[in-house]
């Protein structure tokens, strides 16, 4: 076994090591400086169907990230989807007719929203809702539609 | 057929009474925990044996698991044209799974085998017995250091092996691969949650440092005094170690992530 | 009386090590307690120092009751114990040094100096102050159980047990241990337990003598009335006779028996 200053020095440098890993996986993998933001608002939004959006997905505006999808709840008496988005503070002058949309990333990709800024100058605070919404758009949906479709031109 | 009716009870009943003593022997290192404080240098000297000489091999392995991953992964994701996640799925894995897990299955080969075959010679050559005699509490001196040693150690070795892992994975899939670099780090960011994912990491691996330390000192602790009964309770310090770690880990997956 | 055994019994399993044993120590003798290997002598010290318990009977020490002490009260009674194990149970990660200052440490707070300097009186005492940087690992196992004693001896307690001191050790050595023992106990007024197999080292040094076998004292006195008693008992193992009623084996069927059975299997 080494000195007994050598085993400090040692393990001062594990320690000190093990330590700069967990600060590397807190700040380079893992979404704790994101999580920061923590403090913006939240907006409800109402949708029809949100397919697979999950909880924790990006909210973006011309695909910059400002925020995520904090909760989503099924209202029984509307049987729409609520979906609380917490939006960054520093984004605080989003019009009130904002359009959401939950766009999907890539052919099979996760899905997030899309908020698509409208022109009236009231703008959103907040606990407000945005009621300018689209629905997730569904593959079978879309390959029905399309199938349908083509049967109707040859047909 | 008497005969094995009989044995299989009489194996039951001294499982039974081992995990008895196991406990007993937890509850006592409990109690005698602020004994560390009392004495920095015996920490010191078991983060050194513990967590040093682990190193290298903690840090080794990452960085393969880390590769496989990215080369797995790759093939993998790139049939979905989901190549950009790359950095996700090495990311999630190491630090929800595989940092913890195999960090804890190398450190009970590693460390827990040592931590038993030096209790129970210790044991065998009266050494406990004599502190005792010296109204030393061995468990106090001896094993309350080594079980905070072990418990601390863990997560710290964890970090660094999942830490190396994402770096590997990082040189395989950016570097050798030709994964896009920002999507690597950006997705990983976006999709690996500080609470979720790290937090119930470091979780999970100071429980498997409380079990795999415990169990390596109880079965030091519990040895049979002999040269066979040390390297019989050696075997089994790693083999009850890892079957513990796997099952905990379902559990606490379960528990973690079920409702995510 | 520093130490009374009163009825004690206690057992290995099946096997009976001791059968309502009663055992004085008058405080400031050395007594001996001899008997034929595997009668349980190692026994018997660990249950006058409380590392083991006895089925039933009281074994008191200093006028506490061994089996009824807590932990810590246990703890308190043994700072003034010193034991020597046959084996040494010296600490093997630490220097013969260390293990001498071990307890000092541990109970005291004596300055480094005062400590340094007890050690290496003690380690004088039983000729081994210039072994004092070696490992355990590198000393002869007469060494070792030296070292042990040192070890024992460094809280100057009030009653030292010591099992089997004499195996291993050179005649030299072993003129050294018997003086060394007798004058720690006349010089410091301290109570010895002595467990050997070596009787004439025994009978010159001993106060009093016990001979236990088959879980009782068979014959007890001082060395001179041991020597001059013409019981069989004692006649054979006084004088080391391999035949008579102390029997050189182990329990066991008789040999011709247990041949039989073999071939029989
Ligand atoms: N840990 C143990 N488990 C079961 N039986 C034991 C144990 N230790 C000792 N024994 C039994 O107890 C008996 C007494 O053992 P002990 O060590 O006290 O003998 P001893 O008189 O010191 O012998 P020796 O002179 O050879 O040292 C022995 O017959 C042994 O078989
Ligand atoms: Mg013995």
């Amino acid at each position: 076994m080494p000195k007994r200053r050598n085993i400090e020095l040692l393990v001062g440098t594990f320690v000190a090591l093990g330590l700069v890993a967990l600060f590397f996986l807190a700040m380079q993998v893992s979404n704790f400086n994101l999580k920061s933001s923590n403090n913006g608002y939240v907006l409800q939004a109402r949708f029809t169907n949100i397919g697979s959006l999950k909880v924790r997905a990006p909210v973006a505006i011309a695909g910059v990230r400002i925020g995520r999808v904090e909760s989503i709840r099924f209202d029984a008496a509307t049987y729409e989807a609520v979906v609380a988005l917490r939006i960054d503070a520093t984004v605080n002058t989003l019009p009130d007719d904002t359009f959401a949309n939950i766009f999907t990333s890539g052919l099979l990709g996760e899905q997030y929203i899309g908020l698509e800024p409208g022109g009236s100058p009231d703008v959103l605070r907040d606990g407000d809702t945005i009621t300018n919404t689209q629905s997730a758009l569904l593959l079978e949906q879309m390959i029905g539609q399309f199938l349908f479709k083509k049967a109707g031109e040859s047909g | 057929m008497r005969d094995a009716v009989a044995r299989l009870g009489r194996g039951v009943l001294e499982a039974l009474e081992r995990l008895g003593r196991g406990h007993v022997l937890l509850l006592s290192i409990l109690l005698g925990l602020g004994e560390v404080l009392r004495r920095p240098r015996l920490l010191a000297e078991q983060l050194f044996n513990i967590g040093v000489l682990s190193l290298l091999i903690i840090g080794i392995s990452g960085l393969f698991v880390g590769m496989v991953l990215g080369l797995q992964g790759y093939y993998v994701l790139s049939q979905f044209g989901a190549a950009e996640s790359l950095g996700v799925m090495v990311a999630a894995s190491l630090v929800r799974e595989l940092g913890p897990v195999v960090t804890a299955l190398l450190v009970a080969g590693r460390a827990g085998s040592a931590l038993t075959a030096e209790i129970g010679l210790m044991k065998a050559t009266e050494q406990l017995a004599g502190l005792e005699m010296m109204a030393v509490d061995p468990v106090r001196r001896i094993l309350v250091p080594r079980f905070v040693g072990g418990v601390l150690a863990m997560p710290l070795l964890a970090a660094i092996f999942s830490a190396v892992g994402v770096l590997g994975g990082y040189f395989v899939g950016v570097g050798l691969l030709g994964v896009d670099e920002g999507a690597y780090w950006s997705q990983m960011q976006a999709k690996i949650d500080f609470d979720e994912d790290l937090i119930n990491g470091v979780i999970k691996s100071l429980a498997f440092g409380v079990v795999v330390t415990w169990i390596a000192l109880f079965q030091g602790y519990d040895a049979v005094p002999t040269a066979e009964g040390v390297s019989r309770s050696t075997t089994r310090a790693v083999v009850h170690a890892a079957l513990v770690v796997l099952g905990l880990d379902f559990v606490l997956t379960a528990l973690m992530f079920g409702d995510g | 009386m520093l130490v009374e055994i009163r009825d004690l019994c206690f057992r290995r399993g099946e096997r009976i090590i001791f059968d309502q044993l009663d055992l004085d120590i008058r405080r400031g003798t050395v007594t001996a307690v001899m008997g034929p290997s595997g009668t349980g002598k190692t026994t018997l010290l660990k249950l006058i120092t409380g590392q083991l318990h006895p089925d039933s009977g009281t074994i008191r020490v200093a006028g506490q009751d061994v089996t009824q002490l807590t932990q810590a009260e246990l703890f308190q009674l043994r700072q003034r114990m010193g034991m020597l194990f046959q084996s040494g149970a010296l600490l093997t990660d630490l220097s013969v040094f260390e293990n001498v200052a071990y307890p000092l440490r541990e109970h005291t707070n004596l300055s480094p100096t005062l400590v340094r300097k007890l050690v290496l009186l003690k380690l004088e005492a039983v000729g081994l102050r210039g072994a004092r940087d070696l490992m355990p690992a590198e000393l002869s196992g007469g060494m070792a159980r030296r070292v042990a004693l040192a070890r024992a001896i460094a809280l100057d307690p009030m009653m030292i047990l010591y099992d089997e001191p004499f195996t291993g050790q050179d005649p030299i050595s072993m003129g050294m241990l018997t003086a060394l023992i007798r004058q720690l106990n006349d010089a410091s007024g301290l109570t010895s337990i002595l467990v050997s197999h070596d009787v004439h080292e025994t009978a010159q040094i001993a106060d009093y003598l016990y001979v236990i076998f088959e879980g009782r004292v068979v014959a007890q006195g001082t060395p001179d009335a041991l020597a001059a008693d013409h019981a069989a008992w004692v006649r054979q193992f006084m004088d080391g006779l391999p035949d008579g009623p102390v029997h050189f084996h182990y329990p066991a069927p008789s040999l011709a028996a247990d041949l039989r059975m073999r071939r029989a299997r």
